[in-house]
């Protein structure tokens, strides 16, 4: 089952909170490979969006189904409740509207999954102190040519979901792949959320 | 072989156009019925033994059964999407069978108006019925099966050719895997029925048409037709693509004063509006106008497109271009957004190409890219 291996590390924890046959949509899903994984390994259907013309054509050839558009202009596209789950996997940090796309992704589907690299991790702490911006496995790119435009913390991702009237359901912190459950905002490197909306799903109509 | 022979490496070379006659009554949306008809098609590639590497390629306004390769007696004669399909393109006739149609009312050898009516002897002329684009489907279908195919492994189109792709599966869900809709709409504008609508009035107000019948007085309305062209060349463009290839152009490099050809644009209309004068069917043009106009599967389902894709089952590929305003791209994702309220597999592309609707005929490497990948992807 090597192909069905997940090619990053939140992709079994995100297959974990998917339930069999799952309507899923995957928000930046790239080359479509974690929608391959959870249709391979769940048996999830669904469709992936996505921004840039190379990523559909490595949807097509991954056999996923991908819509092509712009997610800083919201999934107006998508009916309200339409998904079991709608997935951000290590998108977040590189949007611009990061309130408005989850607002978004909480209205389309009944749960969301949000995974993003941790600029707490203990590493990017010590970059910093020794003056330089973090780049890791997770962070992989120079401060002038990354498109993460939004850094943030554990922390302050669960302040914001406080402050947004989002309920955090799980969470799961990984560093090398393994899970970390002692101080996770100083030794996770990557962090993964399964979140709905306090006090219900938005009404169909909204 | 002269020097303007395309290319043969790529290209499936010499083809050679079939007539098929249908003896069985058709009977058409309208309400009429055709008693009989010919159709005539031309065939890429070879059919496998399990008759499952099918494509059917659906033609659009004024393109016709000659989808692919050239004929021998006229090399220069290449097929309207030769650049998409041949052995080892995007539609690889290596791998497909690929069906070329033209449409029942057309004017390149299927019973269209210019036919003769078996009942008078005479040519249809006005009294040829009205077609929709559910007859010309109904009649791809018997082709078809003329052919011993039950199911075709996709149906391709682009433009009125999307509207029967798409009306396939939906007519005919069980015989497509897969339906490319490119630039396609789910039913036409107020404003894409008033560009019709004038070409339409270009052409019976020339005094050549007389009422349609113009075949027996050995006329063609040549200036309607002439005029209905110019104007569709108008919508088929973008502005940008208008201004990058003509701009302001002026063929005698000043100011005339005058009401003769000036400027490059007005010589390259007068110039697709004459040559097609010489070519089409002023009659077949006013029936594929009007079954432009009529498309509108939701119309039976109270306008709700989502309800008219119920039943169907197939895959879909449905791409838009972002400078086409004839079919915009807001056109194809209401086509998209009924196909997710269906939760079927659908795969929607949206590109940034400068060509206006005409781009869904071009080369764009991303586009063939897709295309390409969906074709490979298809099980046999």
């Amino acid at each position: 089952m090597n192909a069905a291996l997940p090619a990053r590390s939140d992709f079994s924890a995100i297959a974990g909170w998917i339930k069999p046959g799952a309507h899923v949509l995957d928000v930046g899903c790239g080359d479509g490979s974690l929608l391959r994984f959870l249709k391979e390994a769940r048996g999830a259907t669904g469709y992936g969006v996505d921004i840039a013309d190379d990523n559909v054509l490595e949807c097509v050839k991954n056999g996923v189904n991908v819509i092509q558009s712009d997610l800083e202009a919201g999934l107006s596209g998508f009916d309200s409740g339409s998904f079991d789950c709608v997935i951000l996997s290590q998108t977040l940090q590189a949007m611009k509207h990061t309130e408005r796309l989850l607002k978004e992704i909480l209205r389309v589907g009944r749960e969301g999954i949000v995974s993003f690299p941790n600029f707490g991790y203990w590493r990017a702490r010590l970059q910093l102190i020794g003056g330089h911006m973090p780049v890791s496995k997770e962070l992989p790119y120079q401060w002038y040519d990354t498109p993460n435009i939004h850094l943030f913390t554990l922390a302050d991702f669960e302040k914001f979901c406080r402050g947004h009237g989002v309920r955090i359901l799980e969470r799961v912190v990984l560093a090398g792949g393994q899970p970390v459950t002692t101080w996770p905002n100083m030794l996770g490197a990557l962090a993964v959320y399964r979140l709905d909306r306090a006090g219900g799903a938005v009404p169909v109509s909204a | 072989m002269n020097a303007a022979a395309p290319n043969i490496a790529d290209s499936v070379g010499v083809v050679t156009p079939v007539d098929v006659h249908f003896d069985a009554p058709l009977r058409l949306k309208s309400g009429a019925t055709m008693p009989q008809y010919d159709l005539r098609y031309e065939t890429y590639g070879t059919l496998n033994a399990q008759r499952s590497n099918a494509i059917l390629v659906c033609h659009a306004l004024n393109a016709s059964h000659h989808v692919a390769g050239w004929y021998a007696s006229d090399p220069r004669d290449v097929g309207w999407w030769d650049n998409l399909i041949g052995p080892g393109k995007p539609v690889d006739t290596n791998r497909f069978f690929v069906v070329g149609v033209n449409n029942l009312g057309g004017c390149h050898g299927s019973t269209g108006p210019a036919s003769v009516n078996p009942a008078t002897g005479r040519p249809w002329g006005a009294d040829f019925p009205v077609v929709t684009v559910d007859d010309w489907v109904q009649a791809q279908a018997r082709l078809a099966t003329h052919l011993g195919i039950e199911r075709f492994a996709a149906v391709i189109g682009g433009s009125l050719g999307a509207m029967q792709a798409l009306q396939w599966t939906m007519t005919y869900p069980d015989r497509v895997g897969l339906a490319l809709v490119s630039a396609g709409a789910p039913k036409l504008s107020a404003q894409n029925i008033a560009f019709n609508e004038v070409a339409r009035q270009a052409i019976t107000t020339d005094p050549d048409f007389h009422g349609g019948n113009y075949y027996e007085h050995g006329v063609v309305p040549r200036r309607g037709l002439r005029l209905a062209r110019m104007l569709g060349h108008i919508t088929y463009l973008s502005d940008d693509a208008m201004a990058e290839k003509f701009g302001r152009e002026l063929r005698g490099g000043e100011f005339k004063f005058g009401f003769d050809v000036e400027f490059e644009i007005e010589s390259y209309l007068r110039y697709q509006g004459d040559k097609f004068s010489t070519y089409f069917d002023a009659n077949t043009y006013l029936r594929i106008t009007k079954a432009l106009d009529y498309f509108d599967p939701a119309l039976e389902h109270g306008g709700n497109l989502s309800a008219a894709l119920k039943g169907a089952k197939a895959r879909y590929l449905v791409v838009s271009f972002t400078s086409d305003w004839r079919f915009s791209p807001a056109r194809s994702r209401e086509i998209v957004k009924a196909l997710l309220d269906n939760r079927l597999d659908v795969t929607y592309a949206e590109i940034d190409a400068p060509h206006g609707h005409d781009a869904f005929l071009m080369d764009d490497p991303r586009y063939h890219a897709l295309i390409r990948a969906s074709m490979e992807a298809l099980p046999l």
